[in-house]
Order: C-alpha cells, then sequence, then structure tokens
C-alpha cells in the first residue's frame, strides 16, 4: 500500500510507531496533488506551505509526547468553510478574494485536534448543484472515469478522497451535496443530523438545511472525523445541546452478525422511482441482501409525500438562498463592481457579474416564492408539504432503527449532460432530499460497480442524533462488501 | 405556474439582479418549466399540516448577556471593497 492511500486509522497508527512522520505523509500528497490535479480539478486552493509547516508543528507535538485525534492527518476542505487566513471562494467570482478572518468552528475544531489542511476543494458554486459543473472557476472530473462529473456539490471533496489527494475531507449537504458525491466517486459520505454539527463559519446556502459532514475512504474514518467535529457551539443557535457519543465504539469490536436485531426499512416509493438505472437496482438489492445476511431485519414501510419532496426543496432551498446571498453585496466583502457611480446600480452590477447563471437562477426562484402575493403558494405550501414530509419519517421510524435506499438514481453521469436542464438536475436529488428535510441523518456507503465500471453508493438513513446505527450498519455492509473484492 | 420574461425583470428589480435581455427569456423557460413542476405541491393536501422553517423545534435560545471584546475595526473591515479607515464607503445614495 503507498502512503497517500492511508486511511485516517491507519495513518495514526504508523504516526504513532514512527513509521512515517506527517510531513512525509503530507508531502507525499501534496506532490500526488500536484502531478495529478490538473487532469481532475478537486482543488481550488493548494496550501503547500501552510501544510508544511502544520505537519512540523504535529511532528514536534507527536515527539514530545501529545496525542490528539488527528494529530498530523492531512485533510481537505471544502471551499466553503471559512478558514482563517486562507482564500475561501465558494466556488464564487464574487469571492473571488475573501480571505476569512476566522476559522468556521469545525475548522477550529479540526486544527485543535492536530489535523493539517492541505487546502480548499472545488464545488458548485454556494454549493448549489449536483455535479460541480456550476464552479465559477473549473470543473472537477471524477477520478473513476474522467468524462463523468464526480457528483455535487462536494464533488472537489469526493474526487480528492477518491483520487488520493487527501487522507480525508469535510463537504457540506443541502440536499445531497455530501452523500451523492460519495457515492459517485465511490467513496463513504456522512451528512449528520441537522444540529449535530455546528455551521458557525459554513457559508450559508439553506440555513434550514445545511450541515457539514465528513468524506473518507472508510466508515471508521467517518466515525473519527464526526468524533471531533460534533456538538453544540455557542455561535450557532441551532446547534444542538446534546450529548456526543464516542461514534467509533459500536464498530471498534464489530463481529459477525453484529447487525442482529436491527430493523431496516425500504421505502415502497423509492424503488417505483421513475428513471431509476437497472445497476443501481441491483447494486440496492445486493446492499440489501448483505445487509440481511449480517442478521438485519427488512420491514416494508411507506414514506407517502416522497413525490413531492423535490418540489417542496425547490422552493425551500431557494427561497434561504435568496435571502442568505442578499449578503453579497460589494459593500463588506468580496467582489464589487467599479463602473457604478450609485448605489443600487453597484448593488446589481456586483451581483449580476459575481454570482453564476444557477445561483441567480435560485436567486429568482427564492425571490419569486417570496414575493408578496405568492408567499402563501409557494413558500408556506412548500413549508407545509415539509412537515408531512417529517411526519412521514417518524412514523416509519416505528417500525425500523434505519431507512435504506439508493443515493442516487442512477451512476454518475457524463459531464454536460444535464447543464441545459436545471429541472432534469434537481430530479436526481430524489433520494437524499429528504433527509434534509427531516433533519436526520443519512451515510452513503460504497457497495457496488455500473457496468460501465462506476460505483454506486448505498444509503442509510437513521433517527435523529441516531448516527451511531448509521455508522454501525455502514461498517457491517462495508466489510461485507470488502469481503467480496479480491 | 408560466412566468414571462417581464415576471423576471420584476423578480430581478426586487432581488438587484440585472440580466441581459437574453438571459431573462432564458431564465423565464426555465424556470417556468421548474415552477409548473413545483405546481404539484396543489395536489398535496395541507389542511391539518403545520407550516414548519426547520426541522427542529426550537424554543428561544438564549445565551449570558456578557460583555465580550469585539474583534475591532481591523478585522471586521479587512475584507472591504473600499473603506475610509474605520468605514465602508459606497457609491453615492441621494442625488
Amino acid at each position: 500500500m503507498e502512503m497517500y492511500q492511508l486511511t485516517i486509522n491507519q495513518a495514526e497508527n504508523l504516526l504513532d510507531k514512527g513509521g512515517i512522520s506527517s510531513t512525509e505523509l503530507v508531502s507525499c500528497l501534496l506532490d500526488r496533488t500536484e502531478a495529478l490535479d490538473n487532469d481532475i480539478g478537486a482543488y481550488i486552493t493548494i496550501d503547500r506551505e501552510g501544510a508544511l509547516i502544520q505537519a512540523k508543528e504535529a511532528d514536534q507535538r507527536r515527539a514530545s509526547g501529545e496525542k490528539t485525534p488527528l494529530l498530523g492527518i492531512p485533510l481537505a476542505l471544502k471551499d466553503i468553510l471559512c478558514t482563517k487566513g486562507l482564500l475561501t471562494t465558494c466556488a464564487s467570482k464574487i469571492l473571488e478574494n475573501f480571505v476569512p478572518t476566522y476559522d468556521a468552528s469545525v475548522v477550529a475544531k479540526l486544527k485543535h485536534a492536530g489535523a493539517v489542511i492541505l487546502g480548499k476543494t472545488n464545488l458548485d458554486e454556494f454549493a448549489m448543484g449536483s455535479s460541480t459543473e456550476n464552479s465559477g472557476y473549473h470543473l472537477t472530473r471524477n477520478p473513476c472515469n474522467p468524462d463523468y462529473v464526480p457528483g455535487g456539490s462536494s464533488g472537489g471533496s469526493a474526487a480528492a478522497v477518491a483520487a488520493h489527494m487527501c487522507t480525508a475531507s469535510l463537504g457540506s449537504d443541502t440536499g445531497g451535496s455530501i452523500r451523492q458525491p460519495a457515492s459517485h466517486c465511490g467513496v463513504v459520505g456522512l451528512k449528520p443530523t441537522y444540529g449535530r454539527v455546528s455551521r458557525f463559519g459554513l457559508v450559508s446556502y439553506a440555513s434550514s438545511l445545511d450541515q457539514i459532514g465528513p468524506i473518507t475512504r472508510d466508515v471508521h474514518d467517518a466515525a473519527v472525523l464526526l468524533n471531533v467535529i460534533a456538538g453544540h457551539d455557542k455561535n450557532d443557535s441551532t446547534s444542538a445541546r446534546v450529548d456526543v457519543p464516542d461514534f467509533t465504539q459500536g464498530i471498534d469490536h464489530f463481529e459477525k452478525n453484529g447487525l442482529k436485531g436491527m430493523k431496516a426499512g425500504i421505502p415502497k416509493e423509492f424503488l417505483d422511482v421513475k428513471g431509476l438505472d437497472p445497476d443501481v437496482e441491483n447494486a440496492f438489492y445486493q446492499a440489501r441482501d448483505k445487509l440481511e445476511d449480517q442478521g438485519v431485519e427488512m420491514v416494508d414501510i411507506s414514506l407517502p409525500h416522497t413525490d413531492y419532496v423535490v418540489a417542496s426543496y425547490y422552493i425551500i432551498a431557494p427561497s434561504e438562498a435568496s435571502s442568505n446571498l442578499a449578503r453579497f453585496d460589494g459593500v463588506k466583502y468580496g467582489y464589487r463592481d467599479r463602473d457604478a457611480t450609485e448605489l443600487i446600480d453597484m448593488y446589481k452590477k456586483t451581483k449580476s457579474k459575481g454570482f453564476g447563471s444557477e445561483v441567480q437562477r435560485r436567486i429568482i426562484i427564492g425571490t419569486y416564492a417570496l414575493s408578496a402575493g405568492y408567499y402563501d403558494e409557494y413558500y408556506g405550501r412548500a413549508s407545509k408539504v415539509r412537515s408531512l414530509i417529517m411526519a412521514d419519517f417518524n412514523g416509519a421510524f416505528e417500525k425500523c432503527d434505519m431507512i435504506i435506499s439508493p443515493v442516487a438514481p442512477t451512476p454518475a453521469f457524463k459531464i454536460g449532460e444535464k447543464t441545459d436542464d436545471p429541472l432534469t438536475m434537481y430530479l436526481t436529488d430524489i433520494f437524499t432530499l429528504s433527509a434534509n428535510m427531516a433533519g436526520i441523518p443519512g451515510l452513503s456507503v460504497p457497495s457496488g460497480v455500473s457496468s460501465k465500471g462506476l460505483p454506486i453508493g448505498l444509503q442509510i438513513m437513521a433517527k435523529r442524533f441516531d448516527e451511531s446505527t448509521l455508522i454501525r450498519a455502514g461498517y457491517g455492509l462495508e466489510q461485507a462488501v470488502q469481503s467480496l473484492t479480491p | 405556474m408560466k412566468i414571462t420574461k417581464e415576471d423576471v425583470a420584476h423578480i430581478a428589480e426586487l432581488a438587484r439582479l440585472e440580466l441581459a435581455d437574453s438571459q431573462m427569456e432564458k431564465f423565464a423557460g426555465q424556470i417556468s418549466r421548474t415552477l409548473e413542476y413545483i405546481d404539484k405541491l396543489k395536489e398535496v393536501d395541507v389542511s391539518s399540516a403545520s407550516l414548519v422553517s426547520d426541522a427542529v423545534s426550537h424554543t428561544n435560545v438564549f445565551r449570558e448577556d456578557k460583555k465580550v471584546e469585539s474583534p475591532g475595526p481591523g478585522v471586521t473591515l479587512a475584507n472591504a471593497p473600499e473603506r475610509d479607515e474605520d468605514f465602508y464607503t459606497v457609491p453615492r445614495i441621494v442625488g
């Protein structure tokens, strides 16, 4: 095994034994990134100098006997997380020169745990998209096949993990933006419960749906990262005051049949979805069988409002976005149009030149949905439907501990295939949106490969704050899948 | 629900966006198709549903009323595109 392929867990062990140093590991990943990333485009900013300084510090701390959970581990961060002194663009031209004066709470926690930040990864501008094609800077290609998208919006983070250009990464998930790219790139992605992880310093897209989470090579690493980033934060009033368990606990002593007694619900509406790819369907049933082999009991459940999830999401998210993105007005930070001589004109020119078309499209939809005369019809109705979607999940979880489904209706699609028709792109989010709408956690675990050799993940969802169940079940599936590969 | 180019122009004004004619035309078509799809929400009986703005039911979140140090204008204004010492500057507001 090459050094760049190591998981967090493996790297920690080697660092502890003195087999490698953080400086060696970081240099190896940076060299590999410099060689590969011109073709993949996972990163927007690579901080070689900063990363090597942090690595050296980590090596010194380890030499002096210090031990923190991520000491010397090289990570990549989605470029929507504020990093003090390091360019944070949200893949938007409007923030092309924005250097935050503070760290997002998750970034502060990672640094405190000893992590080394390699750089900032590409995304769909302001996390609006499902393919990373909406980046204001460049495309990201799927490391499994460069003609295909890596998924999105955390496409850069998923591609960086899959192409071994970092040991693990963080993404953000508003409607599937961690789980779907993880599935498309063959890595693990975890969206925690809404409120589990502080959003302070995550540039807001849709505040009632956004959540930060790990993208990793395996389920254990996702648990390790969640251990570090979870917990209440006084700077985020929506972060929950709930206990944070040790998420690795359920898998450290995992045994055969370790999932015995657990019940998984299969929503009948999910498998009736139009356009479900046969390879995805196959992979889903194979994953189901593997979970059954481990002792999971399958139950049929119903989520009656599934057909309305996409429609309500694409009112709620753009509405919140239109309000959140009003702050980019050329006054406090970012790009300002210098031609305008009058204030309102300056706002307009700044926004129109700074934002890309998908962002402007969502601002228009959101502004429309919130405008006088349409509020009840759109935002009001969508919010009521959201409460029905939440009730569906509450009902379903009376019959099961977790819900399993595909992550996306198809494997990764070709670059350029869906860019002309926003609605078609929105419809690919059908399986992932509901976890955001209901505020529950969701995990994507690699479970199969399509006939074209593209990865396919399984989604597991659980009750609010029950990430431990996801991690245990995901780990069980991972063990079963790995045992089949040579 | 179909929206016209004129509707897009009106909403763009509300959102402080300046769109080219061709862009408005394109948005009108794309957003109309999206809104037509969204119209399926009208099929749902929401008469007994509550309006939620969040997946969590929040009560007031309070913090202690304590004085903390301000980061100061040097930090707060560090990213200002244009400033005059400790102030943001903007183009003329009144004529």
